[in-house]
């Protein structure tokens, strides 16, 4: 089972008050980008065994979305996150590479 | 103003718990910053009442006020006066960015009594009930089966649970069902 705090009401909220809402940190390419851009966006996905990013909402609770990160394969979670960042705050990161020495995860290492 | 029309009659059960869906709980939903000093003191103004801290229930009298979120607050009191409190306190925050609705006839309240209440909850909801982690003061946002409901403690044997009033038919049926007298576990009392 998959516990995550949400970071805007402090819950520790068990998997089924929540929503999974795909990869974390996608930046938006729309109208008048290029095709690979715009395929990249729309179907390119991260489907890593390790570390990975998402995007969560507490929907039955406060009806917030924010970020994951945690494990796949063992369901580790390292820490959550607000939604209102374009990447995971540095401290999070350091604490992921004491313990997942080596991993990468689109650019971020 | 018409007369209440509650979503179940007034419906009432009585088990490992006594239930009643509570007769006209007027309540007002609050959207906006609720650090902002206007709003904090406007709902002081109104309700009496100091705006709560997270997932933090606040009372004074017959008002009330429920943290739901950073930024939504659902505030308490009497029926009768609640459009008439909805319109006073949206005129209070008009230069904030904020917005207030009456919803007394969008959501249903049970009142749950006695001391199973904990283990009647905990059977429904993915919280953890035991004492010492949810006590009286807090409010928890979660699911009741497969519908969104909260809830919190007055004190250690009454408890109130909001729902949607279109689902306090199907509230009502899983808390009777929880509360069922064949039905005991005693987790927390053993």
């Amino acid at each position: 089972m998959l516990c995550l705090e949400c970071p805007y009401c402090g819950v520790a909220a068990e998997e089924t008050d929540l929503h999974p809402g795909g990869e974390a940190h996608l930046k938006r390419f729309g109208p008048e980008s290029s095709d690979d851009d715009f395929t990249g966006y729309l179907f390119h996905r991260e489907n890593p065994k390790g570390v990975h990013f998402e995007r969560w909402r507490h929907v039955n609770g406060c009806g917030k979305w924010f970020h994951a990160a945690r494990c796949t394969n063992t369901l580790e979670v390292f820490g959550t996150y607000s939604a209102q960042t374009t990447e995971p705050p540095k401290d999070l990161l350091d604490t992921i590479r004491a313990k997942r020495p080596g991993f990468t995860w689109r650019d971020i290492a | 103003m018409s007369d209440v029309q509650l979503a179940l009659d007034g419906a009432a059960f009585d088990g490992l718990v006594q239930i009643e869906e509570l007769a006209g709980q007027g309540m007002i939903t609050l959207r906006g910053d609720l650090a902002d000093d206007t709003i904090r003191a406007s709902v002081n103004g109104l309700f009496g009442i100091d705006i709560p801290a997270q997932r933090g229930t606040a009372f004074a009298g017959d008002t009330g006020a429920l943290w739901m979120s950073p930024d939504e607050m659902l505030l308490l009191c009497p029926y009768e006066g609640a459009r008439a409190m909805a319109d006073e306190l949206a005129e209070k925050v008009k230069d904030a960015h904020a917005l207030v609705v009456n919803v007394s006839d969008a959501r249903t309240v049970f009142r749950l009594k006695g001391s199973m209440l904990r283990e009647v909850i905990a059977k429904l909801a993915p919280a953890d009930m035991s004492p010492g982690v949810f006590e009286p003061g807090e409010l928890r946002r979660t699911r009741l089966a497969q519908v969104a409901a909260a809830f919190w403690m007055d004190d250690a044997r009454n408890a109130r649970v909001v729902c949607f009033r279109s689902v306090a038919g199907y509230v009502f049926g899983l808390l009777s069902t929880s509360a069922d007298d064949a039905s005991a576990v005693n987790h927390f009392t053993r």
